[in-house]
This record gives C-alpha cells, sequence and structure tokens, in this order.
C-alpha cells in the first residue's frame, strides 16, 4: 500500500536473484503458468465441495443482506467494537504505568511490575475468561458479561502494552535523556516532557496491531456468552442452520476490519522509519 | 489437592494433549510458513500473490473463529476431522503466517551485497537462498520465531471451546464437579507458564549458540513485530 512497504517486499525480492534474461524470463513465464494452474485447480476444488454438498445454494448467501439479520450482524459488530474500544480505553494507560513499574528503580515495584507482566503474557486469556466465569461466582464475586469479557481482555493487554511501551521508552535515543538532565530536568520531569511523548509516537504503530490482538481477544464472547460478533454468529447458526455460511461471513468481517487496522499500523510504521532515515 | 490427585491421569492425559496440539502445530507451521516466505520472495508472480493472500487472510482471522469454522462449518461441505486434528490444522494455518511474515523480515535484515556477492559467483535463488541469505536471517529470526511458538502455546487453549480434552477443557470440566476452580487454574496456569517460559528459554539459549560473540541480542520477545502483525 505504502510506497515503503512497496519499497521492503521489493528489497527481499531483489536480495535473491538478478533481473532474468531471455531463459530465466521463460523458465518464470513457464512456472507462472503452472502455479497459476495448480492455484486454479484448488479454488475449483474448493468450490465444486462446496457445490457436491449444496452449500452454493445462493439462497443460503443472499439471507445476509436481509435487514434483519444484516441489524442482528450489527449489532453483534456494534458490541464487539464496543468491547475492544473500553478495554484499550483502560488496558493502554494501565499498560503504561506497569511499563513505568517496570522500569523503576525501586526493586519491589519493579519484579511486582514484572511478575504481572510474565504471568498474564504466558497464560491463554481463555483461563483468565473461565477464572472469571466459574472461579470468582464461588466468593460472590459476579460481573455482568460484558465486564467478564472486557475485565480479562485489559488484564492480559496491559501485560502485552506494558512491554510495548517499555521497548518505545528504551528506543528513545540515549542523549534525549543526557540533554534533559543537561537543562536541569529532574528524572521525573524529563521522562514526562521529553521520553514520554516521543515513546509513545514510536509506539503508535504497535499500539494499533494491540488493537487488532484486542479484536480477537473479543471473540470469546462467544465463550460468556456476550453479544458481540462471534456470538451472534452462534445464535444466528441455530436460526438459520446455515452453519458454514454463518461463519464464513463472520469470519469475513474480523478478516477485513483487522485487514485495514494492520495496514494503519504498516503505513505508520513506514512514515515514521522514513522520517527517522531522512532527518 | 484431592480433585488433582484423584485426576492425575485424566490432568497428565490434558497436558499431553496440549504438549502435542502446540508441537504438531508449531513444527508444521515451521514448515509451512517457510515454504510460503520462499514463495513471497520467489519470482513466480503467481505464487508471490498466493502467498500474500494467505497471509492476509490467516493472520487477520481470530483463532477462534479459525477453528470454529474448521471444526463446526467444514462438515456442512463434507470434510470431517477429528477435533483434535482441526486443532491442530488451526493452529497450523494460523501460525503458518506469522512465521511467513517472520522469516521475511529475516530475510530482509541481509544486506543486500550478501546476496549479490552469492549471485556474482553463480549461486541461482535457490542457491543465494539455501546457503547465504537464510543462514544469515536465522539468528535475527530465532527470537520473533520464540514468538509464534508462545503464541500457539497460548493458541492451544482455545482448542477447549472445539472439544479437544486439552488441559483447558480438563481443569474447565474438573471445576465444574468439584469447585476447585482457584486450584484449578494454577494447575492449568503452570503448565502454559512453563511452556512458555520453557520455550523462551531455549529460544534464547539457541540464539546464544549461534550468535558469534556469545549474546542474545535481537529484539525484545514481548514486542509486538509491526512488519508480522499481531498473532492474538
Amino acid at each position: 500500500m505504502s510506497a515503503s512497504t512497496r519499497a521492503s517486499s521489493a528489497a527481499a525480492t531483489q536480495v535473491l536473484f538478478d533481473a532474468p534474461g531471455p531463459k530465466g524470463r521463460r523458465r518464470i513465464l513457464l512456472l507462472s503458468v503452472l502455479s497459476s494452474l495448480v492455484i486454479l485447480a484448488l479454488i475449483a476444488g474448493g468450490l465444486w465441495q462446496f457445490a457436491k454438498n449444496d452449500q452454493l445454494d445462493p439462497n443460503k448467501w443472499v439471507v445476509y443482506l436481509r435487514a434483519d439479520y444484516l441489524a442482528f450482524l450489527g449489532r453483534g459488530l456494534v458490541g464487539t467494537l464496543q468491547v475492544t474500544a473500553v478495554a484499550a480505553v483502560v488496558a493502554f494507560p494501565f499498560g503504561l504505568l506497569l511499563s513505568l513499574a517496570r522500569l523503576s528503580r525501586f526493586t519491589a515495584l519493579s519484579a511486582a511490575a514484572a511478575t504481572w507482566i510474565e504471568f498474564f503474557r504466558g497464560i491463554p486469556m481463555l483461563l483468565v475468561v473461565y477464572a472469571f466465569l466459574l472461579a470468582l461466582p464461588a466468593f460472590g464475586v459476579t460481573f455482568p458479561r460484558f465486564w467478564m469479557l472486557v475485565i480479562p481482555m485489559i488484564l492480559v493487554s496491559s501485560a502485552t502494552t506494558a512491554e510495548v511501551f517499555r521497548a518505545g521508552i528504551k528506543a528513545v535515543d540515549r542523549g534525549q535523556h543526557e540533554a534533559a538532565a543537561a537543562i536541569g530536568l529532574s528524572r521525573r520531569d524529563s521522562l514526562v516532557h521529553v521520553i514520554l511523548p516521543q515513546a509513545v509516537r514510536l509506539v503508535l504503530p504497535s499500539l494499533i496491531l494491540a488493537l487488532v490482538t484486542l479484536l480477537k481477544d473479543s471473540t470469546l464472547g462467544y465463550v460468556v456468552s456476550f453479544n458481540e460478533l462471534q456470538f451472534q454468529g452462534k445464535t444466528m447458526v441455530s436460526i438459520t442452520r446455515y452453519l458454514v455460511q454463518t461463519y464464513v461471513v463472520v469470519s469475513v468481517i474480523y478478516i477485513v476490519l483487522n485487514f485495514l487496522l494492520t495496514r494503519i499500523a504498516l503505513a505508520l510504521d513506514a512514515r515514521m522509519k522514513a522520517r527517522a532515515t531522512a532527518g | 489437592m484431592e480433585a488433582i490427585v484423584e485426576n492425575i491421569p485424566l490432568l497428565l492425559r490434558g497436558i499431553g494433549y496440549t504438549v502435542a496440539l502446540t508441537l504438531l502445530g508449531y513444527v508444521l507451521a515451521l514448515i509451512v510458513g517457510t515454504a510460503l516466505a520462499v514463495c513471497r520472495v520467489s519470482p513466480i508472480p503467481p505464487l508471490r500473490w498466493a502467498a500474500t493472500v494467505y497471509v492476509e487472510i490467516f493472520r487477520n482471522i481470530p483463532l477462534l473463529s479459525l477453528l470454529i469454522l474448521i471444526a463446526f462449518g467444514l462438515p456442512d461441505v463434507g470434510l470431517r476431522l477429528p477435533y483434535f486434528w482441526c486443532g491442530v490444522l488451526g493452529l497450523t494455518l494460523s501460525s503458518a503466517a506469522f512465521v511467513c511474515e517472520n522469516v521475511r523480515s529475516g530475510i530482509n535484515t541481509v544486506p543486500v551485497g550478501h546476496a549479490e556477492a552469492a549471485r556474482s559467483i553463480g549461486l541461482g535463488f535457490f542457491g543465494t537462498l539455501r546457503f547465504v541469505v537464510l543462514p544469515q536471517a536465522f539468528r535475527s529470526m530465532i527470537q520473533p520465531l520464540v514468538n509464534v511458538f508462545i503464541g500457539t502455546v497460548i493458541g492451544s487453549a482455545l482448542c477447549s471451546a472445539i472439544a479437544v480434552s486439552e488441559i483447558t477443557w480438563v481443569t474447565q470440566t474438573l471445576n465444574i464437579q468439584y469447585a476447585q476452580a482457584v486450584l484449578m487454574f494454577l494447575v492449568a496456569g503452570a503448565v502454559y507458564l512453563g511452556m512458555s517460559l520453557g520455550g523462551a528459554a531455549l529460544g534464547g539459549a539457541l540464539e546464544r549458540a549461534v550468535s558469534p560473540d556469545g549474546h542474545a541480542g535481537g529484539r525484545d520477545r514481548k514486542t509486538l513485530d509491526v512488519a508480522a502483525g499481531a498473532q492474538a
């Protein structure tokens, strides 16, 4: 999409082969035709398999254009976006605080933050969800479904984004610390006014990718019965019985959303790299 | 504690399934992902396009959606697999996309001059890749590939949603029976933490072993690699 991602993929290609001569061009053409045939055969095979099992019937697909079905999936999409947004708004600042705690000079604070981060990085979010769904109610602690999904997302995402922020803070040039100290800023002031603004800008692309991760994690609403997109899909299957169609439609929506977010992250990353090399 | 002692065989089987899902999924993903990366840097346009489409689909689909599609959707089109193999297939397809992107960014770290030198002594596409570029790219790929391993460990838990009796599924079932939730989740958590941290330590050791100065440099294992996308 952006100029520099194109440039980097071109670099990867140029590393490995010269501009082909006439013989090489003929061979590339031959292999291109052959591989195209194989790819087309695979696609045709897939479609044939669908058709053979009577799954290509247009009636089974156009139902998703019916207003009430669209509204039903739309509610799921709204739920997904809500969960993702709320989790991000809490988890990102929380992650920043965790990263600062980890970088703190107080050993106890830094060790506590490191333990928190390692723990939530190393276990699956599903386990945290089950803890909220099954373990806490035993102690009389219950949450609405929305929070049973969002709190685990926050716990896990705070740990991953803490490491993103830490990498960003470490990536700010050492000279910036020294310059801030030289003009008499305290450790705290130099962090707040000099280091953090640069670090946050540096990690912006990674934070957008963290949004992709949150969006994927929100599918666990399927487990806690919160009506986000994947769960709406499950409910829809029980109504329409169009299993493969529903899940394909739901998956395509996720792929498109995450594709767009990933593109934005890559474009931002490329712009920052270009700016870094320019000056 | 009783709940655990009485169910040691069940728990061990659950751990066995988790390890098997992770290792099978990861090793197959390494093979498929490397092949995809070779396609993505090859001079043959249709292969490049197909690999790109593959990566965009499988790195952007949530793993849970993929597993549900494979386990519950595919039987409708006449492809019925045992749930365990649905899990392996889902983990492989998803992790392979991240392996591909990490291998590709690893290849990009090799200076162009090295490949030019390789070509000037008469090595072709595969020769350049095999003898000059990949060995050098390998070291910078270790940390990102450790990340993919941890992603596969964590992803294997989602297979409990498609009824593979791995450790999350076992502890969740036992919890319903014994109401010993905290204990159960500590056991399962320890298994995952052990695998994640063990994998990271192994990767670090491997990196030190292959690096000329004996240091594990490379990228921090916890950062998100923008070029490789976000693995859930």
